[in-house]
């Protein structure tokens, strides 16, 4: 085959014991690879509880990894959140997906508990099991650090978990090459379940390309509208500040999540923001294999610079004016591996519902004790929704399916309402991304203060983003790029035909079969929703914008749509029909 | 949702692209809603209902647009490519149906963002809003229209002219006549100006002029004005006629993000700004203008094909010169090339893309130097073909 190895790397753990699948073409062309890929090998197996050993963990890469297409690095990561109880997958950046690929893996299906920590290598020599006990209890940096050195291994790709997933923090990451997180729902504690405290991965093999002629076409195509994309490429975009590039249009959209969604503008945002890190750190921009955008950034003294989201949470959402306080805390969750969204919320909640202050000393020591699972960190570990119920005020936990909301107040940008409560692993931005369209202008401006017609338009994008996350692509290049140019990639790379619009309707097949997991497991219409803060309370309003709360019967009726339009019935289950037509059991 | 539907037939009448009672809009939510009745909407909502879409416009252009589709369509086997930016960056290609036949066109439309119907008219869609489609729309008129001139001139040159397009030529130009900047008659304010909301009135103000003018497709370009080391310019995709909320302020010490928003060609118009003494900038992608940044006769020239990044001449339209450049940043964009072009100048061309002109007071002068190079490339190009 081009563009894919044809064979998947299962081990169990349990049994110490691997084997390689090898499916069929056909499965491969309806499932692509990463995302699409991995709900696949999971699908038969998701009404287990996510602890359950024979649960699987997926990594899955996709056709384009290790080929010259444009920000094809990435790879998905997939199992049962232990947060939500509901699908959990992440598209994480790094090196592994083009690496595992070079081993001759699509990708690695990981199910059984070992009985102490152990890792996972993997080479063009074979597969071996490592013992890891030694690795337990060490920062993510140092345990990169040994992983690097191990022969054999110093280019290799590298995950690993950290201190947080060890002592069952609900939200625990698997950090890729000691930098990169899958970030959300807890798939570092799914990995530490079954003791797995790494995987290494080396080789050397090449992924066979189609038509070079047609790939580089399309390559020159997806690099021509990324250099017109000023979110991308501009003077102020990403790659030069990184994703805290967003941070002043949040503040000044007056839609940034202040003080637990209590307010939505900062005063102290402008002596807080991307340019300020800029200023202070002297950044400088590093990013995954096969990416020229390099949205990473990193200060002189190798300080890892927080993303938009750690930017935004770890100062506005808890209410914290000191910039180096945000550094700190973002060092903290990554040494320990744990997701700052999750984490900021869950302190911004503890800080609504105690009354106390966080001040930068509580809010580093409230993350140590979290990732330690000590003192008030070890009830705050297992989420904000868990924290809050447990004081009986579950209506201030700012989630969705269990799920911390990122940095986007959905009274700013309505899509980002119905958005939050139609994604598949819960109070997510990246499924549907509305700001794209209603803050960010593309691929054109929509009324960034109306549900009106967004259903469809949320509908959509999940299709878009599913198929996205399954080329393994990067979510970023497609605020400039479509599947029309990647379209063209995949098929120089594979051979397939495929257009812009077939690959659509495989992303809504993809999607659809989020959806059958999780109704199996219990998720239905209750679910779709968010927090009633957002129908009662208005956010921070000026003269020239309004934020007032949404207007829940409009919610209501849109999310009704976007049932009928997603092929639902009224209680958001999957329908016979709509499976029969998409080929997926119901 | 209606009430966007209402809007895009409008505005497509507006700009004179479709005769008013022609524009078929359809907007899709759980349900499609067309902004009229119409024999089509059946078979437009099979098309719909095979696509992963939210928006549609199906309309019959009015001339010379339509006679030039048809005349690509009549020339092409399946599709046509022009060689403009528009094209090259986002269109890629123009599919081409025989008829509005559901079966014939949902392929193309799986593949494109629109296409030609034979002797109907150009059907576009959209994803996101109905804003999508026009734009196609209208990208689509620009492209094929770019194309036919830039094509029979080089048939003109080498000898062989097509007698269809000869044949075709008068008219089309007569039907043209209507759409010719109407600079003179505009009356902008005077500048310079020295508050923000002074700048900004000013700028919507010749915006909107310059679309009326019909110097600009309403959405192709952009504008700037400089001021206290602030450049104040048009946000990415804005409509040159809707600059009201669509303007970020861009502190040239970068010290705030907030104009992630701002206008692809933002580094280009600040290194304008740090070049000289410049306070006004204009963009827009005048036709005729394109077209002769299109036409270079240099026999055997190592760079052809590849005009759009590596013209290594000097090409001059009298005082304008034309210059390479792709879109926005990167090593090959007009960022790199524009801004030492216009110092000292009026404005430059860019290859296959449009004009850019330059003023040191206020939008006076740049809007009147639009519409000159343009009527100096229209006079140079009849020249050109005897017409």
């Amino acid at each position: 085959m081009h563009g894919w190895t044809g064979k998947i790397l299962k081990v169990d753990l349990t049994k110490q014991t691997t084997e390689v699948l090898r499916p069929e073409r056909e499965l491969y062309l309806k499932n692509i690879g990463g995302k699409g890929l991995a709900g696949e090998l999971l699908f038969e197996h998701f009404c287990r509880d996510w602890d359950d050993p024979q649960m699987p963990l997926a990594f899955t890469t996709g056709p384009l990894n290790n080929t010259a297409s444009p920000t094809s690095g990435r790879m998905t990561v997939m199992s049962r959140s232990p947060l939500t109880g509901a699908i959990c997958d992440a598209s994480v950046g790094g090196r592994m997906g083009t690496i595992l690929k070079r081993a001759g893996y699509d990708g690695i299906v990981v199910t059984g508990k070992s009985e102490n920590w152990c890792g996972l290598s993997i080479s063009d020599e074979g597969v071996s099991f490592q013992k890891a006990s030694h690795l337990s209890g060490l920062p993510v940096k140092d345990i990169h650090s040994r992983l690097c050195a191990e022969p054999g291994m110093e280019k290799g790709a590298h995950a690993t978990i950290g201190e947080a997933a060890e002592n069952g923090v609900g939200y625990a990451a698997i950090i890729f090459d000691g930098h990169y997180f899958a970030g959300r729902g807890g798939l570092g504690l799914v990995m530490a379940q079954k003791k797995l405290k790494f995987i290494s991965v080396n080789g050397s093999g090449k992924t066979p390309v189609s038509d070079r002629d047609e790939l580089r076409a399309a390559q020159e195509e997806i690099y021509r509208l990324v250099s017109a994309s000023p979110m991308l490429t501009g003077d102020l975009g990403i790659s030069n500040y990184g994703t805290g590039a967003l941070y002043d249009l949040m503040r000044s959209r007056r839609m940034m999540p202040t003080r637990n969604f209590r307010q939505t503008v900062f005063e102290h945002a402008s002596s807080m923001n991307a340019a300020a890190y800029k200023e202070r750190y002297q950044t400088k921009k590093f990013g995954c294999a096969g990416c020229h955008i390099l949205c990473k950034k990193k200060g002189a003294k190798g300080q890892v610079i927080p993303e938009f989201e750690t930017m935004s949470h770890f100062s506005a959402l808890v209410d914290n004016s000191d910039i180096d306080a945000v550094v700190e805390a973002n060092r903290i969750c990554n040494e320990t591996g744990m997701d700052t969204i999750s984490a900021g919320v869950a302190v911004a909640t503890y800080a609504e519902i105690t009354g106390e202050p966080i001040t930068p000393q509580k809010l580093t020591q409230l993350l140590r004790d979290i990732a330690s699972g000590q003192g008030e960190g070890a009830a705050l570990a297992q989420g904000a929704l868990a924290f809050a119920k447990a004081h009986g005020k579950p209506e201030v936990a700012m989630v969705s399916k269990g799920l911390e909301f990122p940095a986007y107040d959905p009274r700013g940008a309505h899509g980002m309402a119905l958005a939050y409560a139609t994604s598949t692993r819960g109070g997510c931005h990246l499924r549907a991304y509305p700001i794209s369209h209603e803050i960010l202008r593309k691929p054109v401006a929509t009324d960034r203060f109306s549900l009106s017609g967004k259903a469809r338009i949320i509908k959509i994008s999940e299709d878009l983003n599913a198929m996205v996350d399954s080329l393994t692509a990067c979510k970023f290049l497609f605020f400039a790029a479509s599947l029309e140019e990647y379209a063209r990639a995949l098929n120089g790379v594979t051979g397939m035909q495929s257009t812009a619009q077939q690959l659509l309707q495989l992303g809504e097949r993809i999607y659809y079969r989020e959806r059958i997991m999780n109704a199996r497991n219990g998720f239905s219409a209750v679910d779709d929703d968010i927090p009633p803060r957002f129908f009662t309370e208005g956010g921070s309003s000026s003269e020239a914008i309004k934020i007032p709360p949404l207007n829940r019967e409009e919610f209501l009726q849109e999310r009704a749509a976007y049932y009928h339009i997603r092929g639902l019935d009224n209680n958001g289950m999957p329908t016979p029909e709509k499976c029969e037509q998409l080929e997926l059991p119901c | 949702m209606l009430k966007l539907l209402e809007k895009y037939n409008e505005k497509l009448i507006a700009h004179g692209l479709c005769a008013p009672g022609e524009p078929l809009v359809g907007g899709i939510n759980d349900t499609v809603l067309w902004n009229r009745d119409d024999a089509n909407c059946a078979e437009l909502e099979t098309i719909i209902n095979g696509l992963n879409i939210n928006s549609i416009i199906c309309a019959r252009p009015t001339e010379p647009f339509l006679s030039i589709l048809n005349y690509h369509c009549q020339n092409c086997d399946g599709e046509f490519t022009p060689q403009d930016t528009e094209t090259r960056t986002f269109l890629h290609s123009i599919p081409v149906a025989r008829s509005l036949n559901a079966a014939e066109i949902l392929p193309l439309l799986q593949k494109r963002k629109g296409c030609v119907v034979e002797g109907v008219g150009i059907i576009s869609i959209g994803t996101v809003s109905p804003e999508q489609a026009f734009v196609v729309y209208s990208s689509i008129i620009f492209s094929a229209f770019v194309k036919f001139f830039v094509d029979h001139a080089y048939a003109l040159h080498h000898g062989t002219p097509d007698p269809v397009a000869v044949q075709m030529l008068p008219h089309v130009l007569a039907a043209y006549d209507q759409f010719l900047p109407q600079a003179l008659e505009v009356k902008l304010q005077a500048g310079p100006f020295s508050d923000e909301d002074a700048i900004i009135r000013a700028m919507i103000d010749a915006g909107q002029a310059t679309v009326d003018a019909r110097m600009v497709d309403s959405f192709f370009g952009n504008i700037s004005y400089f001021h206290d080391e602030v450049v104040y310019i048009s946000q990415t995709g804005s409509s040159m006629d809707e600059l009201a909320s669509c303007i970020d302020p861009c502190p040239l010490d970068n010290s705030a993000c907030t104009g992630i928003t701002a206008s692809s060609e933002l580094v280009a118009h600040r290194d304008i700004y740090l070049g000289g003494n410049n306070k006004a900038i204009l963009h827009g992608h005048p036709k005729f203008s394109v077209i002769m940044s299109m036409l270079c006769f240099e026999e055997d020239c190592a760079n052809r094909g590849q005009c759009h990044i590596k013209c290594s001449k000097q090409r001059m339209i009298a005082d304008i010169p034309i210059i390479p450049g792709e879109v926005g940043t990167g090593p090959r964009g007009l960022s790199n090339t524009l801004p030492p072009a216009v110092q000292g100048r009026r404005g430059a061309i860019v290859f296959g893309h449009g004009v850019f002109t330059v003023g040191q007071q206020d939008f006076r002068d740049v809007f009147k130097s639009l519409a000159e190079i343009e009527g100096m490339c229209r006079e140079r190009y009849l020249a050109l073909v005897g017409g």
